[in-house]
């Protein structure tokens, strides 16, 4: 080959840098703590929150029992002919993502994401066993695993372990009822799947918590792509005033005598990055904007006597403004922008619909299906019979019974299969399918016409409620 | 958000590739990124040795752990069955008027029965037991055998008309083209159709009922409402097998008919035969 190669072929892969986020202390440090708790705190204690939904029901407040297909969330229950309310939520949840990361950036990755969460708890895990960073970096460093490295490092695993297995064990939890799940998982004779599942969790939160942390967020997560696309110059991200902090203090290119910035170049602010980033460099792709370099900043700030917010929340548009000596825009300004005012009215709507949606839920619930094969019978004397195929909903934990009756043409009479009178008993927490027989006598008005439309009303009759469906009833059709 | 020009940091690397001058950053993947890539080709391997994965002229290999879809399908059946054998049991062994009583035995009936019909019966009788011309339609309160729960279990069992079973449903009508004259027939079947409707010839009733009562009631009994014993139709409601139209009316007597149904427990088991009569019981007719 003829082409110069002037330097040795580049590395195609990297090994993971090893990030050791410092100790730091601040308002941003101590919003993540109390977010932390919150979450966590909802994670492995709601599973054992109990509800009475009196008997052949679980008391589990919150609990998604997939083997009788019904989800339980306090005073609410949804069977799965009601999923529009998870995809509601869910929907919900993505317009939610969307109003933040377009007025906040990046604060889900930063605060409340089970990764940054699970990661940030596994740190404070490790500082408090091997130490802050210094006394970490040494052990890293310490090439020979003599007994006190090991010690250290078995403690560290011992304890990751401990709380991946919480994790999991939490995880599963929310499918069977959790105090039953933890005598059977204890005592070895639970189902094989809920300890696949738990060996499968608490695996990949020791893997993922303990040693891929930031490198999910960068390789792995596709949310930090997407949000790229939904943040604008007006967006709040961590950002470094380099206006302000440039030259930097004890950089080479400042010599005695010449004008410095604010920055000391301490460093502060990488060593407390746990993406091992340097916020200085300008925005970039593995900033998850968990602002603790702007507490390290502040306090470095007040040491050396200079104004705080040399790294700060702040948008594009501010730089802009603050570089051509103008003020800032306030807050709500960045917050407050079309954009945001259309997704919060976006996720107001599906939540004031689903709201709505579950409070004219009714206590009775049928449906009605019209037998279409074939669409109508004649019976030997004449008449003519369309069949329906009702199903009837018993969501509580008692049998119940419902009264049928029909509204129409007053010549059309009601028969139920197998009953005799028109009242049907429903098991607890079960459907039944009813067969219900509409007949018209030869030569009324409906058995004459194609069709004509009939009212099912059905009643509790031991509170007088009742409901009504639609449907229609076919005559015969005259060749 | 920093000015880039002011930054004290060196040129990114690059691969040192350049075509027309533009170069190529280099944006090492992680190196555990190149570890989970072998792990798929050991995973790969492991694969193709498992499980069948060449493709040959005759089928694929059946890998070392003999793994087959219909192995697969064999077993799941085989587990059905296995949890079905209980109620099966219960089912066969029941008394057949009780099973309606029983909510988890009927619902189980009715549920088993519903894909026995719609395997066995729905070629004749129609995926909705609606039947069509010849078929019974299963759906109305009209039965040429009975149409309580027993009697439908009988001919389910034992077929009507079928050659292979001594227990079978028998019966034949003459071909009355044979035995009557021309006029004779005219006359009966317009006695006939004026049973639930209107004879085209009114005036050859009267004279339909006398060749009737001599030829036909003995069968079709005097009130001409059928005899369930001997299958023979009533033919004064407003359901017909064949049609009750004049000219269908003229052709059944002239060259009777010979429906046919196969007898049932040489090919199903007795809980499938008594689930199929459940469900047919519950269709709307049952007695």
């Amino acid at each position: 080959m003829a082409s110069p190669q002037p330097e040795a072929p580049a590395k195609l892969y990297a090994a993971q840098e090893p990030v050791f986020p410092k100790k730091v202390y601040g308002k941003f440090r101590n919003l993540k703590w109390v977010i932390m708790a919150i979450t966590l705190g909802i994670y492995y204690l709601t599973p054992w929150i109990r509800w009475d939904r009196g008997p052949n029901l679980p008391d589990q407040a919150v609990l998604v029992d997939l083997a009788n297909r019904r989800f339980f969330f306090f005073w609410i229950e949804i069977w799965p002919y009601e999923f529009y309310f998870i995809a509601g939520l869910l929907v919900m949840a993505g317009l939610g993502l969307f109003l933040f990361t377009s007025a906040l950036g990046r604060v889900w990755c930063g605060y409340a994401c089970p990764q940054t969460v699970w990661t940030d708890l596994f740190i404070l895990v490790e500082r408090w066993i091997e130490g802050d960073r210094n006394a970490r970096l040494r052990l890293h460093r310490q090439k020979k695993w003599d007994l006190r490295k090991f010690r250290l490092r078995l403690t560290k695993w011992v304890v990751w372990l401990l709380i991946a297995l919480a994790t999991g064990g939490a995880w599963v939890f929310y499918f069977t009822d959790a105090p039953t799940l933890l005598a059977d998982l204890i005592a070895l004779n639970a189902h094989p799947v809920a300890y696949t599942t738990l060996l499968i969790l608490t695996g990949t939160t020791f893997f993922f918590g303990g040693f891929a942390r930031e490198q999910i967020c960068i390789y792995a997560c596709p949310w930090p792509r997407i949000q790229a696309a939904m943040m604008d110059e007006d967006t709040l991200v961590v950002g470094y005033r380099d206006w302000r902090g440039e030259p930097r203090k004890h950089s080479e290119e400042v010599k005695a005598g010449d004008p410095q910035g604010d920055c000391i170049d301490c460093m502060a602010c990488v060593t407390v990055c746990p993406m091992g980033i340097d916020i200085r460099d300008g925005q970039q792709m593995e900033c998850i904007t968990c602002a603790l370099c702007i507490d390290a900043c502040d306090d470095i700030m007040d040491k050396v006597g200079k104004p705080r917010g040399l790294i700060d929340y702040m948008a594009l548009t501010d730089e802009t403004n603050e570089r051509a000596g103008k003020p800032p825009k306030p807050i709500w300004k960045h917050v407050l922008r079309p954009r945001t005012i259309l997704y919060t009215t976006l996720w107001s709507l599906v939540g004031v619909g689903l709201l709505f949606a579950l409070f004219v839920r009714q206590d009775i619930d049928f449906t009605v299906a019209p037998v279409r094969n074939p669409t109508y019978v004649v019976l030997s004397d004449g008449s003519i019979r369309n069949t329906y195929e009702i199903r009837l909903r018993n969501k509580h934990g008692e049998d119940r019974p419902f009264r049928m009756s029909l509204s129409g043409d007053r010549t059309l009479q009601l028969q139920l299969e197998g009953l005799t009178d028109a009242v049907v008993t429903v098991p607890a927490d079960s459907v039944k399918l009813q067969r219900v027989y509409v007949i018209a006598p030869a030569d009324t008005d409906p058995a004459g016409l194609a069709q004509s439309s009939i009212r099912f009303w059905v009643e509790d009759p031991t509170n007088g409620d009742r409901v009504h469906k639609d449907s229609v009833f076919n005559g015969k059709v005259q060749p | 958000m920093a000015d880039q020009s002011k930054k004290p940091h060196q040129d990114p690397e690059t691969t040192g590739h350049e075509w027309d001058g533009i170069e190529e950053f280099n944006n090492p993947l992680p190196r555990w990124w190149l570890w989970v890539f072998y792990a798929t080709i050991v995973w790969g391997i492991w694969y193709v040795i498992a499980y069948p994965a060449w493709p040959l002229v005759e089928g694929a290999p059946a890998g070392y752990k003999n793994w087959s879809t219909r192995a697969n399908i064999a077993a799941d059946i085989a587990a059905a069955e296995a949890a079905n054998a209980g109620m099966n049991t219960r089912l066969a062994s029941a008394e057949l008027t009780a099973i309606a009583d029983d909510a988890e035995l009927n619902g189980y009936a009715i549920s088993a029965g519903g894909a026995v019909f719609r395997t066995w019966c729905a070629q004749c009788h129609g995926s909705g037991a609606a039947g069509a011309k010849g078929y019974p339609n299963l759906l109305d309160n009209d039965w040429l055998w009975g149409g309580d729960i027993a009697a439908i279990h009988a001919t389910i069992s034992h077929g009507i008309r079928t050659e292979e079973d001594d227990d079978t449903r028998y019966s034949e009508m003459p071909v009355f083209g044979d035995i009557l004259e021309e006029e004779e027939i005219v006359q009966v079947a317009n006695y006939v159709v004026s049973l639930s409707g209107d004879a085209p010839d009114a005036t050859a009733v009267i004279a339909g009922e006398m060749v009737f009562m001599d030829n036909c009631a003995s069968c079709h009994m005097e009130d001409a409402r059928g005899d369930r014993e001997q299958g023979a139709p009533n033919l004064a409601d407003a359901i017909w097998l064949y049609g009750g139209d004049f000219e269908t009316v003229m052709q059944t007597i002239e060259g009777s008919r010979f429906g046919v149904m196969p007898a049932w427990n040489t090919r199903l088991s007795e809980a499938e035969i008594r689930a199929v009569s459940a469900y047919v019981h519950q269709l709307g007719g049952g007695e």
